[in-house]
């Protein structure tokens, strides 16, 4: 019971933090605030997952966190080495 | 001790029951924070700033909150390397993207309160004029 509750609250939490980014993501003036609110959202739906894993005591989303986690790394450096400056070349 | 963790409802089972709440709770709460750092914050640096509590602690706490659920320890090696991956790449993603920021001129001057790198900049670039 204790769980199921924690597991709500976490749950509006998390659905918070999300629509946070994604407003970050819409409005982000410049191509790096939308990689870094892209980031976030990719940690909260790993985080999500974890909830899930915590609240069915299973083990299946395990991979898909440590495969997480180097695709946002492979993403995040990608879109950082290749912005460059229009205004003044 | 082993025993009595394992059998459901009993003491042990409750106060890590407790514990995993917390952890869940207060590792959600990390999102939350991020979200609205990232909303309120004026630049890219202070945003950054936000942006690395739920990539850190946020899944650590998470993580955490797994391994007390599961209690078996095949599961600890892989929850610690998801986490190690993360506390490798955080740092690195951070600095490219603090890099790029810096060097396309995607900062507010007026919110940095000091700026090491630009002497060492144009440090760098009287020398570069020198040599020429």
């Amino acid at each position: 019971m204790t769980l199921l509750i924690a597991a709500w609250i976490s749950g509006i939490a998390l659905a918070i933090g999300a629509v946070l980014s994604l407003i970050r993501l819409a409005r982000g003036p410049s191509i790096l605030d939308r990689t870094i609110a892209l980031d976030v959202l990719l940690v909260i739906i790993m985080c999500g997952l974890c909830l899930d894993m915590v609240v069915n005591r299973h083990l299946n989303h395990v991979v898909f966190i440590v495969v997480g986690c180097l695709v946002a790394f492979i993403g995040s450096v990608t879109i950082a080495r290749y912005v460059t400056d229009r205004r003044n070349p | 001790m082993m025993d009595l963790a394992l059998v459901e409802g009993g003491t042990a089972d409750i106060i890590v029951d407790w514990i995993t709440a917390i952890c869940m709770v207060g590792g959600a709460l990390m999102s939350v924070a991020a979200g609205i750092g990232l909303v309120r914050f004026p630049d890219l640096f202070s945003r950054m700033h936000a942006a690395t509590k739920p990539q850190v602690l946020g899944l650590f706490l998470l993580l955490m909150a797994v391994a007390l659920q599961i209690r078996a320890w095949s599961a600890v090696p892989v929850l610690l390397l998801a986490w190690l991956f993360q506390l490798l790449t955080a740092p690195v993603t951070a600095h490219m993207v603090g890099r790029a920021a810096y060097r396309t001129k995607h900062l507010k001057q007026e919110t940095l309160v000091l700026d090491d790198l630009n002497e060492v900049v144009t440090e760098a670039q009287r020398r570069l004029d020198e040599s020429r």
